[in-house]
């Protein structure tokens, strides 16, 4: 069956975008787009780097991690700000988050 | 290619990080490729509903365009810009091809959606089209219940089999919508769809309510809803998204006949949409045949798709403002609307360039919303069912 519906992102969770929303470089209009259905989304340059850090493996804080390592910026900050992007994709139903593991 | 394809209308509002892509907006003259591409890609379907959208003269199976033809014409819309397809009809699994169709539109980057009525698929066929690349599936309901559903379609057994593929269709983790057509006979059951599509494990619903176009037309005293129904109807949709939000989203249409301003129809003729007939007519709208004295350019022309949309007689014939008469002309709205739908215009006035009469400042507005009234109180309810042959007026009693 499908991931679960009404995520409730936290630094612990894994999400992953599902099979129906998917990124995308647009080359004709030189931007990121999130096809989803009947919808475009135009993530901005930090939606677009955190969601390629989203894999389904990486926790929420295993990117705040990334991404303060990489721009030397406060981790409480950006874990914020990746939490808060991240609820609202979710809430428009184009988030999921990875199955646990069976073994 | 970008100065060419003008302004794509990328958003500009730089607080919020995900943006809905705007399909172009600013002036009337601005058209970029569209965003999304409808593909009628044949007119055959088993089902026989009486408001169906396909025009009234079908193109005949002889006429579609080949495996291979479609397949170019997904590769050009790629090339271009396109970013999704919808594959619809007709019923689209009426194509063998259909699983080819689905590959190739995604090995060329396209994000895939399938518009059926459900009837003719099978498992395997619905597995092999989700292996393929398939995104998104919207099945078309008629109703709630076999009785009526089926009457509607003018198809047995055909509701049971729908529920039966949109289980499968959410087995397969392909996220699904439920398209519902509503219209004066199955307005009472909304309620009892909106929970339909939630046992179903729906991710969207589209309450739509009938445009009465081609064969919903030739059905309006049998369809048109009771402005007390669209009342009603209203309400339920607005409780239940803030009920349902986040597990169900629900799209919803209103027929224009009971609105003051008329709808912006396609986003404005030639600027945000456009569709491939079975026959690889180059469309501005699904109904946009019914016009007559356009010449519609084919993909099997010498023309590339950019060309046509861009410099085609069609397709600029009503593009933007400059065709508008009075009212629209000097009206403030004329770039909201754009004078409303222009195959409306002409059904129910002769002439396309005329103010859609859905609209009040056309002196046709009164004449038209007191005969529509009138057909929702009568007690007409039989039906023409669509079909190849002009159409099969429904056996029974009127009751």
């Amino acid at each position: 069956m499908a991931g679960p519906r009404n995520i409730s992102v936290s630094e612990a969770s894994r999400p992953v975008l599902p099979r129906h929303a998917k990124l995308k470089y647009d080359e004709t209009r030189k931007v990121w787009v999130i096809l989803a259905p009947e919808r475009v989304l135009a993530p901005d340059e930090i939606a677009v780097e955190v969601l390629q850090l989203c894999n389904g493996e990486r926790n929420v804080g295993d990117v705040a991690d990334q991404l303060a390592a990489k721009y030397a910026a406060p981790r409480e900050a950006i874990l914020a700000d990746v939490i808060v992007m991240l609820q609202d994709l979710a809430d428009k139903g184009f988030l999921t988050e990875a199955r646990e593991k069976t073994s | 290619m970008s100065d060419v394809l003008g302004n794509p209308g990328i958003p500009t509002n730089a607080s919020d990080s995900l943006a809905v892509l705007e399909k172009s907006r600013s002036t009337a003259e601005t058209f970029g490729i569209p965003l999304a591409v409808l593909l009628e890609i044949t007119h055959r379907c088993p089902l026989q509903c009486p408001y169906c959208s396909n025009p009234v003269e079908l193109d005949r199976s002889g006429k579609e365009l080949t495996t291979e033809e479609w397949k170019k014409v997904l590769s050009e819309l790629a090339e271009i810009g396109v970013l999704q397809v919808h594959f619809s009809g007709g019923e689209p699994t009426a194509r063998k091809d259909l699983v080819e169709l689905v590959k190739h539109a995604s090995d060329v980057g396209l994000y895939t959606n399938l518009i059926t009525s459900a009837v003719l698929l099978t498992r395997e066929r619905l597995s092999a089209l989700a292996d393929a690349g398939l995104c998104h599936v919207q099945i078309s309901f008629q109703g709630v219940e076999e009785g009526l559903a089926d009457r509607v379609a003018g198809y047995k057994n055909g509701h049971r089999k729908k529920l039966e593929v949109a289980k499968w269709t959410r087995e397969l983790d392909l996220p699904l919508t439920v398209n519902a057509v509503m219209h004066r006979q199955n307005l009472h059951q909304l309620p009892d769809i909106i929970q339909m599509s939630i046992d179903l494990d729906a991710d969207r619903l589209e309450v739509a309510n009938v445009q009465y176009y081609g064969w919903a037309l030739k059905n309006r005293a049998a369809l048109m809803p009771t402005v007390a129904q669209l009342d009603e109807c209203t309400r339920i949709v607005e409780e239940a998204r803030e009920r349902l939000k986040g597990t169900l989203a629900i799209d919803y249409v209103v027929p224009d006949y009971y609105a003051l301003r008329p709808k912006k129809c396609m986003g404005g003729w030639g600027r945000q949409f456009f569709n491939i007939s079975p026959a690889g007519k180059v469309l501005p709208c699904h109904a946009a045949e019914s016009i007559t004295g356009l010449d519609f350019e084919s993909v099997r022309s010498n023309h590339s798709i950019a060309w046509i949309w861009q410099n085609s007689d069609a397709f600029n014939r009503y593009r933007g403002t400059g065709w508008m008469k009075e009212p629209c002309k000097s009206c403030e709205f004329r770039e909201i609307d754009f004078g409303g739908c222009r195959c409306q215009a002409f059904a129910l006035t002769g002439d396309a360039a005329n103010t859609d009469p859905a609209c009040a400042l056309s002196p046709l507005h009164e004449t038209i919303f007191k005969q529509a009234e009138r057909e929702a109180e009568g007690e007409t309810s039989r039906f023409l069912y669509r079909n190849f042959a002009g159409g099969t007026l429904e056996s029974g009693n009127d009751a």
